[in-house]
């Protein structure tokens, strides 16, 4: 693999932004599978696109948003019975903040 | 009243509606007849993740109490359906086949499954798909590969194929699936049955776990056009609660599977048709045929940017995943990994809690939208999408519909492809323009190779069409009757 698309390094960054851990056995396959995707993508490299413009979202324009009015939400404690952990009727999370 | 124990359960949604509404049939008996059969056939099958017995009897029983009430009955009444499991249902699991949702009770029904239950429809259970919805044969769903039933070392295709599954083998009346990139099409082409990936935005998504917003479709699959019809129609239409979903009003579906093929112009994909195997190529060409017999003028026809579907698609759709995935960190539902800080239960609940497929997606959409890259990939591809949207649209000045293959090659093996992505990908290559598009495209049953096993032909349409491909459906099912043939399949 002498003109490799994906390094070894990049492979852990990406996981790393993507809050992902990779087992150090998952790194190398993980890594060939992202090159061989990528190298087969790099075909549209060769496509004329001068000009074009991107089509990000499929919405048609004269699709408005709903008013923003208040709305009833749903139940509290029906959505706090399929969190992991909670307390006073919260998310309960661990620590963000350091003590001082 | 002594129906035969098998027929009810292939007749099809709008026929047992019938029969329950004129009292030939009760909706309890269809539903025992249906969790009997789940019970006998689906641990080989591996169609459901999950069956509710107890609400699939209760809802059944509640339509044979308004039926003897004389109450008005709904259009889906005791007609029992299987739902993806990428839908959420109230008080049912909904894991989409991930480690990370075992357990998971959403706290309210998706927009669609809200509708089926409004129109009475009994909810048997939730159906196996590929995790996540991605993937091209079932094989990535973190609990079982479900298995084709016309040959059970197959893969029934995906993500749909649970869904697929259980329409083909008499499981369910018919189901709901999602298609992002042909996950309701390519199983339905490998398990024999009808299935529609609508237009994007005619189907509300709210309650449908997101897997690429620019693409995702809710879509039915049933035995017959006419079913797949009955099922658009209950479901689609505007809800405020999808900013995705079209005000467009629906009344010209109301008429529906018309059918006849006199007068229409079909442009054939012929660089895909030659592109695929010659027992798929066949009776998509002898089917073709029959619809030039039936009055329809057909012309060759090409997408130039078909054949970047591939690439386009693979960029957009995991790049749109790896941010709509970063919602599942394990702090307000999904299974949580404890570790020593925030950072580390992130990444130990994802680790842990997503399996290889969703991670290699996960990581390859945050590549094409890293710095550096974004223009490369990202960008490009965007740009390629509005080609292919051009193609379409100049396609669409010439004809009224498209037709061509769904899949290049009849159902594989299972571990066939699932060791190499890129394979596996290119299974998806005829069913991703329409998605990238946002047409509608129906997939639809005309024959079976040598061997047995079920050959689709994919319809497409202009946005909003979706009458076209029922009226066009439904005039060529008739003429094929390989609706009527069934799995060969016998309990365990």
């Amino acid at each position: 693999m002498s003109r490799a698309k994906i390094s070894r390094e990049e492979v852990l960054h990406l996981a790393r932004l993507s809050r992902l851990r990779l087992d150090e056995a998952e790194v190398e396959p993980m890594r060939a599978e992202l090159d061989a995707l990528l190298v087969y993508m790099e075909e549209l490299a060769g496509l004329e696109l001068e000009g074009v413009e991107p089509t990000p979202q499929m919405l048609e324009s004269d699709e408005g948003g709903r008013d923003d009015e208040l709305q009833p939400s749903l139940d509290r404690a029906l959505v706090l019975e399929a969190a992991p952990e909670v307390q006073d009727g919260a998310f309960a999370v661990p620590q963000v903040m350091e003590r001082q | 009243m002594s129906v035969p124990a098998l027929e009810p359960l292939f007749e099809g949604v709008v026929r047992q509606a019938e029969a329950i509404a004129e009292g030939r049939l009760g909706a309890l008996e269809l539903a025992r007849a249906y969790l009997d059969r789940i019970d006998a056939l689906d641990p080989q099958l591996g169609a459901y993740l999950h069956v509710d017995r107890e609400g699939a009897l209760a809802a059944a029983a509640a339509v044979d109490r308004r039926r003897a009430a004389g109450e008005s009955l709904g259009p889906l009444a005791g007609v029992p359906l299987a739902i993806k499991d990428n839908l959420c249902t109230r008080g049912m699991p909904t894991t989409c086949a991930s480690r990370f949702l075992e357990g998971y009770r959403p706290p309210y029904d998706a927009h669609v499954v809200e509708r089926l239950r409004a129109q009475g429809a009994v909810i048997l259970g939730k159906t196996n798909l590929d995790e996540f919805a991605m993937g091209s044969s079932n094989e990535s769903s973190a609990f079982f590969a479900a298995r084709n039933p016309w040959d059970t070392s197959r893969v029934p295709g995906g993500s749909s194929g649970g869904s697929a599954v259980a329409t083909a083998a008499g499981l369910a009346a018919a189901s709901l699936g999602s298609d992002t990139g042909g996950s309701v099409r390519q199983p339905a082409a490998f398990c024999g049955v009808t299935a529609l990936k609508p237009t994007y935005g005619r189907i509300s998504r709210y309650g449908l776990v997101a897997f690429a917003s620019s693409l995702d479709q809710v879509g039915p699959i049933g035995r017959s056009v006419r079913d797949v019809a009955r099922l658009f129609t209950a479901i689609a239409g505007h809800d405020p609660r999808d900013a995705t979903s079209s005000t467009r009003p629906l009344d010209a579906h109301a008429r529906a599977a018309e059918g006849g093929a006199r007068g229409k112009r079909i442009g054939v994909l012929r660089s895909e048709l030659e592109a695929a195997d010659l027992e798929i190529r066949a009776p998509i060409e002898a089917a073709l045929g029959l619809l030039e017999a039936a009055g329809a003028r057909l012309e060759e026809i090409s997408l130039p940017h078909a054949r970047h579907a591939v690439s386009i698609y693979y960029v957009i759709a995991t790049a749109e995943a790896s941010s709509n995935l970063a919602r599942f960190d394990g702090m307000r539902y999904g299974a949580r990994q404890p570790g020593p800080g925030l950072l580390e239960t992130y990444e130990a609940s994802r680790s842990k809690g997503f399996g290889p497929e969703v991670r290699r997606r996960i990581l390859l959409g945050t590549y094409v939208l890293s710095a550096g890259y974004q223009d490369a990939y990202y960008l490009r591809a965007e740009r390629a999408r509005t080609r292919l949207r051009e193609d379409y649209a100049r396609a669409f000045e010439r004809v009224d519909l498209l037709a061509g293959p769904v899949t290049p090659t009849a159902a594989f093996r299972l571990d066939e492809k699932a060791k190499d992505p890129l394979a596996m990908y290119l299974s998806d290559v005829f069913t991703l323009p329409a998605s990238l598009a946002g047409v509608p495209a129906l997939s639809a049953p005309v024959g079976f190779t040598p061997s047995g096993l079920p050959v689709g032909l994919q319809l497409t349409a202009p946005a909003f069409e979706e009458a076209r491909l029922f009226e066009l459906g439904a005039a060529l099912e008739p003429r094929l009757g390989c609706a009527e043939r069934r799995p060969p399949l016998a309990a365990s």
